[in-house]
């Protein structure tokens, strides 16, 4: 469904992925786990299309269609969502404006009738209950002076609303506290389905405790060294990257 | 390519070669003699049959200004104009004074028309769109006023300057240059003495005006600088809203524009002058484009009236503007609304005077610079109180928001108060569109043009909603267009 493929990426000539895979099926959950500066960012943002990275070699498939030469709206559009490690913030311009905009090019790029008003009002409304958001912070504008919590909770919001068929959670967990963590954990189980893929970004197994993963990968120097299942992530937590790392 | 950089490609691909309005009309036409002179002043105040002591006026501000000097201080830059290269007066053949819609040349109600100026009154009225009364300015004349009868029922006069100087030549005496006098500064001298049109409104006491009135101005003619003169009389207990586009043809050469705008309003009185100037600002080389140096003011007269103005200003290849209020009256309130975007070469200098004289009275100014491209944007502004006027009260905020790296924004406020009651606030903030905002609006699937205009549009929403609700989606989509390829 979703695959990275021999992919090496550079920025100013310093390599971050080197010959990085991955395949993610249809419904599972990857945990990625690595130390400061193994590359675990980078490649979220070259998945996303974010430019200043030079990719040298490899590609990303999403349903056998290469990412690599689309834009990142068009990957959006596609399918692929970010949940950004640090939402960017957008002054004058509300929440739900930002939502309604976003939502509308998804239905226009996928050929579907744009929602009413008052039926996007109703989606919005419902979703945002979910994740215990009220009214009042999605009519400010987007992020500016958010919590740490409120932004995540929205980044899960977006998603939630756009429904899409790949998910990169980079850092999530990231500046939360315990009930924070626990909120914004329960929405993204409640979007797991058998569909729906997840590549879970983190530095800590306390969120694993919440999402439960199929897989756990130790990535180090821009690749994969180590995959298990749930219990790598437990040895992990207990005895570092230290036995992992040559 | 970050994003950004791709942005300002964009813009500089889009924003200015797609001036929609550079085409322009061949008609013939009827020029004063080329250069600055009294025999030139002559020709226009005998083509416009006015009267001997409007000649008089017009000569005596054309030894004013030929005592004065260019203005240096604005942070513009252009080649020093020469008043002896340029026509000061051109006119469609045959058109002498505004006619009833059926006698103008079908050739210019087209050039309207593809303007997308509702000239036709019939069409107006059946609904399509709300009343809006038209006085249509081309070159140096009026061609059509339309709504006037309609409007005179209510004893609301609206007509282009030149018949009010003839028809109504006692208001025109009394308030012309009492608002901006005729040595103000060195274009107000020149306007005074070669203006050739511009619209006269006058509205009678406790009148409402029961439809937006509007004046359009179009530069056609080659080597012509257009002198616009604009006076709206808002009488005691009146109110009036008033809105002026203007547009011209894509030329290498530049040409001036230097038109003058005064309002008056007394006890009681509310103006709302709104503009959309988007006159042709040069290619994206910084060839050609208008040079628009304008003085517009208010003078709030009377107690309890109030002046608003807004502006959006995306043309012009230089611009040197600082539309105004003179708070006489006690408790009368002045405001300024303006979002100034300047793209390619463009140069903006421009900003208000608030000047408190009376008590009790306030002010508001929400100034919204953009700049993009190579573009220079300033605000200047000044707010003072006199030492009589207590209690007065301003509050200022100017933003700035950068498009690329080349571009630059400025923002020079005085403020000077001597009365210790003054209460003045200034807040200012600039920021910049980032590559990671564009990246997080792309990774939500909204296109870059698309994150662009939602941007813009959030960053000035305040001042757009100012504007009257036939403005406001044309407004928007300038706003759009002026930056990037079409908003939807």
């Amino acid at each position: 469904m979703f695959n990275v493929s021999n992919l090496t990426v550079s920025v100013e000539d310093n390599e971050i992925l080197n010959n990085f895979s991955l395949d993610v099926g249809p419904g599972e959950v990857h945990a990625i786990m690595g130390p400061n500066g193994s590359g675990k960012s980078t490649l979220a943002h070259v998945c996303a299309g974010k430019e200043d990275y030079t990719v040298l070699n490899g590609e990303i498939n999403l349903n056998g269609e290469d990412l690599l030469d689309l834009e990142a709206d068009e990957r959006s559009t596609k399918g692929l969502f970010l949940a950004f490690q640090y939402p960017i913030e957008i002054p004058g311009v509300t929440t739900l404006t930002f939502l309604k905009s976003s939502l509308e090019a998804h239905y226009k790029a996928n050929n579907k009738e744009v929602l009413s008003t008052p039926d996007f009002m109703k989606l919005v409304k419902k979703k945002s209950a979910e994740l215990n958001i009220d009214d009042s912070m999605i009519k400010r504008p987007l992020n500016v002076g958010f919590s740490g919590g409120e932004k995540k909770r929205n980044e899960i919001l977006q998603m939630a609303l756009l429904d899409p068929e790949i998910c990169i959670l980079d850092e999530t967990d990231s500046g939360l506290d315990i009930d924070a963590l626990r909120l914004v954990a329960e929405g993204v189980n409640n979007l797991r389905n058998e569909k729906r893929s997840f590549i879970v970004i983190t530095h800590y197994q306390r969120l694993l405790d919440y999402i439960k993963p199929d897989f756990v990968h130790i990535m180090y120097n821009g690749k994969i060294i180590e995959t298990g299942d749930s219990s790598l992530a437990l040895e992990l937590e207990k005895s570092g990257y230290n036995n992992y790392i040559k | 390519m970050p994003a950004v950089k791709e942005t300002v490609k964009q813009v500089d691909d889009i924003g200015v070669d797609k001036y929609k309005f550079g085409w322009s009309t061949d008609l013939e036409t009827e020029t004063a003699p080329i250069g600055l002179t009294e025999e030139t002043i002559k020709f226009i105040s005998k083509k416009k049959n006015e009267p001997e002591w409007m000649l008089e006026w017009r000569l005596d501000a054309y030894q004013r200004f030929l005592s004065m000097k260019e203005p240096e201080w604005a942070k513009v830059n252009y080649p020093s104009i020469n008043y002896n290269d340029m026509y000061f007066y051109s006119a469609p053949k045959d058109v002498d004074g505004p006619k009833s819609l059926d006698e103008v040349d079908p050739e210019l109600l087209k050039t309207y028309d593809k303007l997308g100026i509702p000239l036709k009154e019939q069409e107006i009225l059946s609904g399509v769109k709300s009343n809006i009364a038209v006085d249509a300015v081309f070159d140096s004349v009026s061609v059509v006023t339309t709504f006037k009868e309609k409007l005179s029922e209510e004893g609301i006069i609206f007509c282009s300057i030149s018949e009010a100087i003839k028809d109504h030549p006692e208001l025109v005496r009394k308030y012309l240059s009492s608002v901006v006098p005729k040595s103000d500064n060195y274009y107000s001298a020149l306007n005074s003495a070669v203006f050739t049109d511009g619209s006269f409104v006058y509205i009678p006491p406790n009148t409402r005006c029961p439809m937006e009135l509007s004046t359009y101005f179009r530069i056609n003619a080659e080597n012509t600088g257009q002198f616009e003169r604009t006076l709206v009389i808002a009488d005691k207990g009146s109110y009036v809203s008033y809105l002026e586009g203007c547009t011209a043809p894509q030329r290498d050469e530049n040409q001036l524009h230097a038109a003058v705008v005064e309002l008056v309003a007394l006890e009681n009185a509310e103006i709302k002058y709104s503009t959309v100037q988007n006159w042709y600002p040069g290619d994206e080389n910084g060839v050609g484009g208008i040079y628009n140096f304008v003085t517009k003011r208010g003078d709030c007269r009377g107690k309890n009236s109030k002046i608003s103005w807004t502006q959006v200003e995306t043309g012009s290849a230089v611009t040197w503007k600082y539309p105004s209020c003179i708070l006489r009256g006690d408790n009368s309130v002045g405001e300024f609304y303006s979002i100034a975007i300047s793209n390619s070469y463009q140069q903006i200098d421009s900003g208000t005077k608030m000047v408190h004289l009376g008590k009790n009275t306030s002010s508001k100014i929400i100034s919204k610079g953009i700049s993009a491209g190579h573009s220079s944007n300033a605000y200047r502004g000044l707010v003072s109180s006199h030492r009589r006027a207590e209690n007065a009260r301003n509050f200022t905020q100017c933003d700035s928001l950068l498009i690329g790296n080349k571009c630059s924004a400025h923002t020079v406020p005085y403020i000077e108060t001597k009365n210790s009651t003054s209460v003045f606030e200034h807040e200012a903030t600039t920021s910049k569109i980032s590559d990671d905002q564009i990246f997080y609006c792309g990774q939500r699937g909204i296109n870059i043009e698309d994150a662009i205009a939602l941007i813009v549009n959030g960053f000035c929403k305040e001042v757009l909603q100012e504007l009257p609700m036939e403005f406001a989606v044309e407004a928007q989509k300038l706003v759009g267009i002026s930056l990037e390829g079409s908003v939807g």
